[in-house]
């Protein structure tokens, strides 16, 4: 077995796949393995009682959503007597940034790899303030994404299919050119978005202020395509996964309190270790203190080498950390030395158009004691509070060093 | 009251310039009596406890750890130097916007390109590994580390010489490239002297006692301490003669270290007057049985050594490079010799002690020089031919041409010999007319080297007179239309033979080190002290330092899983 042609195969697949958002559909109907009594979450595997409140509060929303539970104590009865299940996104090829909880009824995007055919979902992204993806589940939530399910996603996905699909890739690198790193900041992204549906979303849209809202919802919000990104991410990462005697990492994901990592030659097995409190610019009247531990699937960016790997593109958003924009090309320059290549379409002008480091090489980063960077927002530790801050976080080191090992043990290292 | 606090931080690893900055700073911090900054190794612990500074987390450190004591007048002074540590640490890296850092050799070498040196000061125990990286990156090592094992040092040496790179060291604390002083150096003028020295400062010594006396230095070469021990061999200290005699730039060479192995001294003496320039010599302590043989002398201080030098060089003549060689190919480097007389046999081998670094034998003067095998040449060759282990069952050669040329062909078509020698004895008794067998042999031998791309040199001494039956004018001829180079004084021959292959090995029989290393504006990666980068920038010479950790943080198993991964 020949690790460097493994691991050449993987970021070759990685960097050729070709994500295409080509629709929107109900979770159950399109989501492989989706059922009734399922719900996704971010990260790795958890349980209701190692839950943080943030991934609590979520699943409590998505339930009252689904008219499952009349409240937050039906919700988790139902959760801890077995009656509604829990299961990682990454299970199902799906992904959902920070608590990430997906219920059946919810409508997802359908992103297709056309290189390798392989597909992945993502659900809809809500904007800021009070949102469930930061585990708040009030009235104002559920109004909002009851608004998001019956009125704008009909719209979104016919204008999506009039439009013949939107190839993320070339979205994503003109995005890189435009400031965006593509995690936390994905402000050029999600005009670019707005930009290629905007014709077929006024086509499609039953009357003029329908269309206005729709419109109003996908370009006021910095983050309307950070939800189709992802599922392109993790479009690419599923390509380059499953490739034997591979150390790349195809996997990087937090549920709020596990960090966990998967790894292309070591099959589903996960390696997990706690979540870290991101360094970083809290909001007002916030500190660290009310974050939560690191949660999350968009450290899929960082695994198909955007995201904080891509730090030097986006140098706005160092201020983060209060950092210089000389931090931004130092973070991007120090993530070149775990990765195993470079990429074809993801450029930095700044570094004079070199690629972005592509794919995470286990050795590397035991080898170094670099764990890869994530740009990420902070939640609050209280569900429903949301968004308190943005800034920095490191998977730990020990995550890595598990999955050498069993990667020595495996392969007879 | 007295009061011991200590933190030890895990597998927190600084270069020990570092620590010791952070140990003064927190020495003159208010209330501070004595303060320990070290990395948690045993040896570290037992000086910390011969200071009265060991506590028990420190005791129970890691060698990967870093450990901090401070000792002060009382409780809230010693905490509060230590709540200082971070603030200290981040003031000598807080100097403006930094450049990027590179971790690895690998990166740094993307980050200069141009670098053909790696400078390594790393501990010991890493050191080799270091090197070892280096020079899969097909760079030139100064290996200023110590605590290195003998047998390390003989790998990298090894390694490197096939690669034709040079590896400085182990130990090696000095040596000036291009005019650019290495770890410890003194700023000492440009001149016409070259060193090489197996002894730091011995090295300081002499190059700073010849820039006192007016001259200068062209390059100064260190080799480590152990370079010229029987185990290394000298591996360094040749290819540090090579590069000099090949530099035009060097009229006089200094040789300066400890006395050498017997057989060691040998080797360097015959590579030392294989350079053709004069050679100051000072095997320090040892009195030479001569000052002066040919082009070497011998001196026994380090200040007469500088003193004889600088003499040499105002006289000295650069003797010019062999003008009209013949068209080799490049993997034609080694001399063969295929002999029928047994004198003539052993007075090729003592002719070219002179001429080259060293000549294999079936018949050696000394065993080191034996080949493995009599019927396998290697590098440079004398096979006489006539020894009982080729006669078994066959007639000698003198009568019988056979063996000759069917060895004749071996070597010709061996893609690295460049001179064929042979001896054709005439008289009665012998082969009434060998020419008639041999001509033809070496003209099928010359034209299928050309086929193949090279250019091979037969030069042959006919033993014999115009009486003889064979008639050595008539032998002569018939050998000279086949395309040899006849002679008929053997000396005469073998050192043509020789001056043809001279300048393809070097003096130092080792594959020759590219002289950029040397000429080139220095560039160098640094891993290690990181003061020594700044040295090199403050000279002027382009430098990345490499922000380095020991692989996988010092954990010995991921380290060994990391390596099997490498090299399975």
């Amino acid at each position: 077995m020949n690790i460097e042609q493994a691991n050449r195969e993987a970021t070759d697949r990685m960097i050729e796949a070709r994500p295409v958002l080509v629709g929107l559909g109900r979770a159950l109907d399109v989501i492989p393995g989706m059922r009734e009594d399922l719900l996704l979450h971010a990260g790795p595997p958890i349980t209701w009682e190692r839950a943080s409140g943030p991934l609590k509060g979520a699943i409590i929303g998505a339930l009252l959503f689904e008219g499952k539970a009349r409240d937050a104590a039906e919700a988790e009865h139902l959760v801890t007597s077995g009656q509604i299940r829990l299961e990682p996104c990454h299970h199902h090829q799906a992904v959902g940034p920070m608590a990430g909880v997906t219920s059946p009824s919810m409508q997802v995007y359908i992103v297709e790899n056309k290189t390798h055919g392989n597909r992945a979902y993502s659900n809809l992204n809500e904007g800021y303030g009070k949102v469930l993806r930061y585990g708040a589940y009030d009235e104002s939530v559920q109004t909002r994404l009851r608004w998001m399910h019956d009125v704008m996603a009909p719209v979104l996905r016919d204008a999506i299919e009039a439009s013949g699909g939107i190839d993320i890739r070339a979205l994503l690198g003109e995005a890189l050119h435009m400031g965006d790193e593509g995690h936390n900041r994905n402000k050029a992204g999600s005009i670019l978005f707005l930009k290629a549906l905007a014709p077929y979303i006024a086509k499609a849209a039953p009357n003029a202020a329908v269309a206005a809202d729709v419109l109003k919802a996908i370009g006021g919000n910095a983050l309307s395509v950070l939800n189709p990104v992802m599922a392109a991410c993790k479009a690419m990462a599923d390509a380059a996964h499953g490739i034997e005697g591979s150390t790349i990492v195809t996997t990087m994901a937090r549920n709020g309190t596990d960090f966990g990592i998967r790894v292309s030659g070591l099959g589903d097995r996960w390696f997990t270790g706690p979540s870290q409190i991101p360094r970083g610019l809290y909001f007002p009247g916030f500190s660290a203190e009310d974050a939560n531990p690191d949660i999350g699937d968009s450290t899929i960016t960082e695994t198909a080498g955007i995201g904080g790997f891509a730090m030097a593109t986006a140098p706005a958003i160092v201020t983060f950390v209060s950092g210089t924009p000389k931090d931004a090309i130092n973070t991007t320059l120090e993530m070149y030395e775990i990765t195993f290549t470079e990429h074809r379409y993801f450029t930095i002008p700044a570094l004079d158009f070199r690629g972005t480091p592509t794919g995470i090489d286990i050795r590397k980063v035991v080898e170094t004691g670099i764990t890869p960077r994530i740009n990420t927002g902070i939640a609050h530790k209280q569900a429903g509070v949301g968004q308190i801050g943005a800034g920095l976080v490191r998977p730990p080191l020990s995550i890595f060093e598990e999955a050498l090992v069993a990667f020595a043990e495996k392969y007879g290292f | 009251m007295i009061a011991l606090k200590a933190e030890v931080r895990r597998s927190a690893y600084y270069d020990s310039v570092v620590l010791m900055q952070l140990q003064r700073a927190l020495a003159t911090l208010p209330g501070v009596v004595d303060a320990g900054v070290v990395m948690g190794t045993a040896a570290n612990k037992d000086l910390l406890a011969q200071n009265g500074l060991l506590t028990a987390e420190v005791e129970a450190a890691a060698a990967d750890d870093l450990c901090i004591v401070v000792k002060a007048t009382d409780e809230a002074q010693a905490q509060a130097a230590l709540a200082q540590v971070d603030g200290l640490l981040r003031r000598r890296r807080s100097d403006g916007e930094q450049d990027y850092r590179p971790k690895s050799l690998a990166t740094a070498t993307t980050m200069l390109p141009e670098a053909q040196w790696v400078l390594v000061s790393v501990p010991g125990q890493y050191a080799a590994g270091v090197a070892r990286q280096a020079l899969d990156l097909n760079k030139h090592v100064f290996l200023y580390s110590d605590n290195v094992p003998v047998a390390e040092e003989v790998n990298l040496k090894t390694t490197a010489a096939a690669k034709g790179l040079l590896v400085m060291g182990p130990d090696c604390g000095t040596a000036i490239v291009n005019g650019v002083g290495l770890g410890f150096a003194n700023r000492v003028r440009r001149g016409p002297i070259g060193v090489v020295a197996a002894a730091g400062t011995g090295l300081q010594t002499v190059t700073s006692r010849i820039h006192q006396l007016g001259s200068g230095i062209t390059h100064a070469l260190g080799t480590g301490g152990r370079d010229l021990s029987e185990q290394v061999g000298a591996i360094t200290a040749l290819q540090g003669l090579d590069l000099l005699a090949r530099d035009p730039e060097t009229r006089v060479i200094v040789l300066v270290s400890k006395p050498p192995a017997p057989r060691i001294a040998t080797r360097v003496l015959q590579a030392a007057q294989a350079t053709g320039k004069p050679v100051v010599i000072d095997f320090i302590g040892y009195t030479a049985e001569t000052v002066r043989r040919e082009n070497l002398h011998f001196t026994r201080t380090l200040d007469e050594t500088a003193a004889l030098a600088v003499e040499l060089a105002a006289t000295a003549t650069v003797p010019s490079p062999a003008t009209l060689a013949p068209p080799f190919a490049p993997s034609q480097r080694y001399l063969r010799g295929l002999y029928s007389g047994g004198t003539l046999a052993y007075e090729a081998l003592l002719l070219l002690q002179n001429e080259l670094p060293g000549v294999y034998t079936n018949t050696p003067l000394d065993k080191a020089w034996a080949l493995a095998n009599p019927m396998q040449s290697q590098e440079h060759t004398i096979v006489d031919l006539g020894e009982d282990v080729f006669t078994v069952g066959r007639l000698h050669p003198m009568l019988d041409n056979d063996l000759r040329i069917r060895r004749l062909r071996q070597e010709a078509a061996d893609p690295e010999v460049a001179v064929i020698l042979l001896d054709v004895v005439l008289g009665y008794g012998a082969h009434p007319d060998p020419a008639s067998e041999l001509a033809p042999a070496i003209a099928e031998t010359i034209a299928m080297a050309r086929r193949q791309g090279r250019h091979l040199e037969v030069v042959v001494t006919v033993i014999g007179t115009a009486d003889d039956p064979q008639d050595v004018r008539r032998q002569s001829e018939q050998l000279r239309a086949a395309g040899a180079n006849v002679f008929t004084g053997h000396q005469e021959a073998v050192t043509y033979a020789a001056g043809l292959v001279r300048g393809r090995t070097g003096v130092s029989g080792l594959p020759p080190v590219t002289l950029t290393a040397l000429t080139q504006p220095l560039a160098a990666l640094n891993v290690g002290l990181e003061t020594f980068a700044a040295s090199l920038t403050a000279q002027g010479a382009a430098v990345v330092h490499v922000d380095w950790r020991p692989a996988a943080g010092g954990n010995e198993r991921l380290a060994s899983i990391l390596a099997k991964m490498r090299n399975p």
